[in-house]
């Protein structure tokens, strides 16, 4: 895990989480800015998942637990997936809001990530 | 009689998840998906760690997969299954926040760490889930209270709430 990715990855997470919640909240339905925004998400999540394959393998091991580390990757992989599915079917404004939740947990998940591979060690 | 796809949509069962109970929905859904992802890697890597946090771990996990099924479904039954796991929600932050705050050794656990190793998604009143657990079940309980589930049959299909969306 590299240390600056994962930072721009929350920040990239919170900002794209509270604009759709701001668009939500106005009364848009998911349009292309805040599913885009959401979609970058997912592509940062993507990238992760390939820098954390290679990571070990090169010698940057985690600290923590590599399979609790990957429960909380692919958790996070999962909801954009799901959030935008949603987004697709149901056109309200709630739907938006969903977008911004998404985004905010997965700020959280991320920031756990880092966590475990930088902080946390093996018990 | 010419019948838009939105219309079709509304003479259906009237669902509880409309509106903002959508939102409620995906919070429920997410933490779901965080407690079991927690108490599966839990039990796989280190059950006998703690035994007791770690089945506390996985019922409440069972729990919020329930109450996320039970808030979507319709049906007067469903409403009843919803408050009840939404309830044992409730007792559950309240009595292992409890617990694992001021007599961690009770259930096994020897550190008072939202984040711990042996913590689960009530200890120290969902602190790790920032207080998500806490708040929600009020959230649900004030919402279902809003939303009593009406007789399925008799509900026509108004046409205010098709074009509302």
């Amino acid at each position: 895990m590299i240390e600056w990715f994962t930072a721009v990855q929350v920040i990239v997470a919170v900002l794209a989480g509270l604009l759709c919640l701001v668009v939500g909240f106005i009364g848009r339905p998911p349009n292309d800015l805040t599913l885009g925004a959401v979609a970058l998400v997912e592509l940062l999540l993507v990238a992760q998942l390939v820098v954390t394959i290679v990571a070990p393998i090169v010698g940057n091991e985690p600290s923590g637990s590599l399979g609790e580390f990957y429960i909380y990757l692919i958790s996070a992989l999962l909801l954009p997936a799901a959030g935008g599915f949603w987004a697709l079917i149901e056109r309200t404004r709630w739907s938006t809001v969903v977008l911004g939740v998404v985004g905010l947990a997965i700020a959280v998940m991320t920031y756990r990530m880092g966590q475990i591979w930088f902080v946390q060690g093996t018990p | 009689m010419t019948e838009n796809p939105s219309s079709a949509a509304a003479t259906r069962a009237p669902r509880r998840m409309t509106g903002v109970g959508r939102v409620l929905v995906a919070v429920y859904g997410i933490l779901a998906l965080a407690a079991a992802g927690r108490s599966a890697y839990q039990i796989v890597d280190h059950f006998s760690v703690a035994p007791v946090a770690f089945t506390l771990s996985a019922f409440s996990a069972l729990v919020y997969i329930v109450a996320t099924v039970a808030l979507i479904a319709p049906g007067r039954l469903w409403y009843r299954v919803a408050w009840i796991t939404i309830s044992i929600e409730l007792a559950g932050v309240l009595v292992i926040g409890t617990l694992s705050t001021f007599a961690p050794s009770v259930i096994g656990m020897d550190a008072i760490d939202p984040f711990g190793e042996d913590s689960t998604v009530w200890s120290a009143y969902g602190a790790g889930y920032l207080f998500v657990p806490l708040v929600l079940p009020v959230l649900g309980m004030l919402w279902l209270a809003r939303h009593r589930p009406v007789a399925v049959s008799a509900e026509p299909a108004p046409s205010s709430a098709a074009t509302r969306a």
